[in-house]
């Protein structure tokens, strides 16, 4: 009974925000280390893939992360009606956003539904086929390098990461602050660590788009 | 010096009869402002001129016009309190404007604080918010206990006095982009549970009053920082992170 009031409240949604968003980023920094064997060749990417497929700890890590991924997008959209609707009818005439709330925290929701359509398509063109794929008839390796001969499919992915990048930069800190962790003794750390968090991510993962665009 | 130039302005203000019916903005003049009178001085001058040529005057909120009562409101061009930051409007100056400005005024919005007339709110619901938890119960039977008796670290006692600063004014609420009210409750929580005579109802403070706000319809927090920005007494977001540990293990402990 108490569970369920506390998800109901807004701090407990807040909480319920961070604890998928902290999930959700442990993820990007697992997904970016696997790619990252790209770089390695056919057979190190081949390998990394492989392992991801068949180690039985990272199936079952499979369905907690997608339901990590549909409590976080379930009660972002949540979230935004409620916000939304709490402002009332009338809203303001003129209002200096630039003066008090940062780009990338009043555009979360935007950047967090155009990063869904994005996983759509990645779960559309990466996820499912590897599940699925005829590895006799091509690797994991082809299937990525394939991909990113196309140059919209490159650009797609790049402004797809710009995006990323955007949400991190107000998500990593904020998951922070929901949780109650703030104190000026170590909050200008977090946020250092939240820059270089979301530099590596977009960096990482955009260098492998562009290195296999460039490289064919 | 300009700054001693008067000032002629144009003012767009929102005027609205009454809760239910739809408001608009109307458009009037002020011509020989003085730089240095306040903002509220400035709409003072405006409702004499309405009022000697038979119109309604402007309703706004003010009392104590020195900064500390927490009743002046009024989003001036886009921003609470006006351009200024740790003021009140009506420690604002006209010296801050230029002649020929277009100043909008519009009331806070928040579903939670409804119009009552013209620029004054309905901000009823922070008092629901306080009386649901915002105190200390003490026995007055006669064995009170002087507060100055109890041992408080200076670092506690600052941190709760700079939550204690919070007039309750409602510009957090008109700021943030959610309507959310959480800077102003968690200054309250926070300045109660970092004294000694706070500190044994904190757990149940927190709940009730997280209920309360969540009743009243304000929004949730996104961590923009906005509320902080626009505070006129400068409360921290520290206050916000000291609610959110308070209300989990709170919510953790809970056995109601």
């Amino acid at each position: 009974m108490e569970q369920s009031k506390f998800t109901a409240s807004s701090i407990g949604k807040k909480f319920l925000m961070a604890a998928t968003g902290f999930f959700l980023m442990v993820f990007l920094l697992v997904h970016l280390s696997v790619n990252l064997f790209l770089f390695g060749g056919k057979q190190a990417f081949n390998e990394a893939s492989h392992f991801m497929a068949t180690n039985p700890l990272i199936q079952i890590s499979q369905y907690i992360l997608a339901a990590g991924f549909i409590a976080h997008i379930f009660f972002g959209i949540k979230l935004y009606i409620q916000n939304k609707s709490a402002r009332g009818k009338v809203t303001y005439a003129v209002n200096q956003w630039q003066a008090h709330t940062p780009f990338n925290a009043r555009t979360m929701i935007y950047t967090g539904l155009l990063i869904l359509c994005f996983l759509i398509l990645h779960l559309k063109d990466f996820t499912i086929p590897i599940k699925i794929a005829d590895t006799r008839r091509f690797t994991h390796y082809e299937l990525v390098t394939e991909h990113f001969k196309n140059p919209i499919y490159t650009v797609i992915y790049l402004i797809a990461f710009i995006l990323l990048a955007i949400h991190l930069s107000h998500g990593f800190q904020s998951a922070f602050q929901s949780m109650g962790a703030r104190h000026k003794s170590y909050t200008p750390f977090i946020e250092k660590l939240g820059v270089l968090y979301f530099w590596f991510i977009s960096l990482g993962f955009s260098t492998i788009a562009l290195w296999f665009f460039f490289k064919q | 010096m300009t700054s001693n130039r008067s000032l002629s302005l144009k003012l767009k203000i929102w005027r609205q009869k009454n809760s239910q019916e739809p408001g608009r903005f109307e458009g009037y003049r002020v011509e020989d402002i003085s730089p240095e009178s306040s903002f509220l001085e400035m709409l003072d001058i405006l409702n004499d001129q309405l009022i000697r040529q038979n119109k309604s005057s402007v309703a706004f909120d003010h009392d104590c016009r020195e900064g500390i009562c927490g009743m002046c409101s009024l989003y001036i061009n886009g921003q609470a309190h006006g351009p200024d930051q740790l003021v009140t409007t009506c420690q604002l100056y006209m010296r801050r404007f230029k002649n020929g400005d277009t100043i909008y005024i519009e009331p806070w919005r928040s579903r939670a604080f409804p119009v009552i007339k013209d620029l004054v709110v309905d901000r009823s619901a922070f008092d629901r918010v306080i009386a649901s938890g915002g105190f200390v119960s003490v026995n007055t039977s006669g064995n009170t206990i002087d507060g100055n008796a109890l041992p408080i670290p200076k670092e506690d006692a600052d941190k709760a006095f700079d939550a204690a600063a919070c007039i309750g004014c409602g510009a957090c609420v008109a700021t943030c982009k959610n309507a959310s009210a959480m800077l102003f409750v968690s200054a309250k929580i926070s300045q109660l549970a970092l004294l000694p005579q706070g500190k044994v109802e904190a757990k149940r403070r927190a709940l009730a009053m997280v209920r309360q706000m969540d009743e009243e319809g304000f929004g949730n927090c996104s961590n923009t920082g906005a509320c902080e920005v626009e505070c006129p007494k400068g409360i921290s977001l520290e206050n916000i992170a000291q609610m959110n540990r308070e209300y989990l293990s709170a919510s953790i402990q809970n056995e109601d």
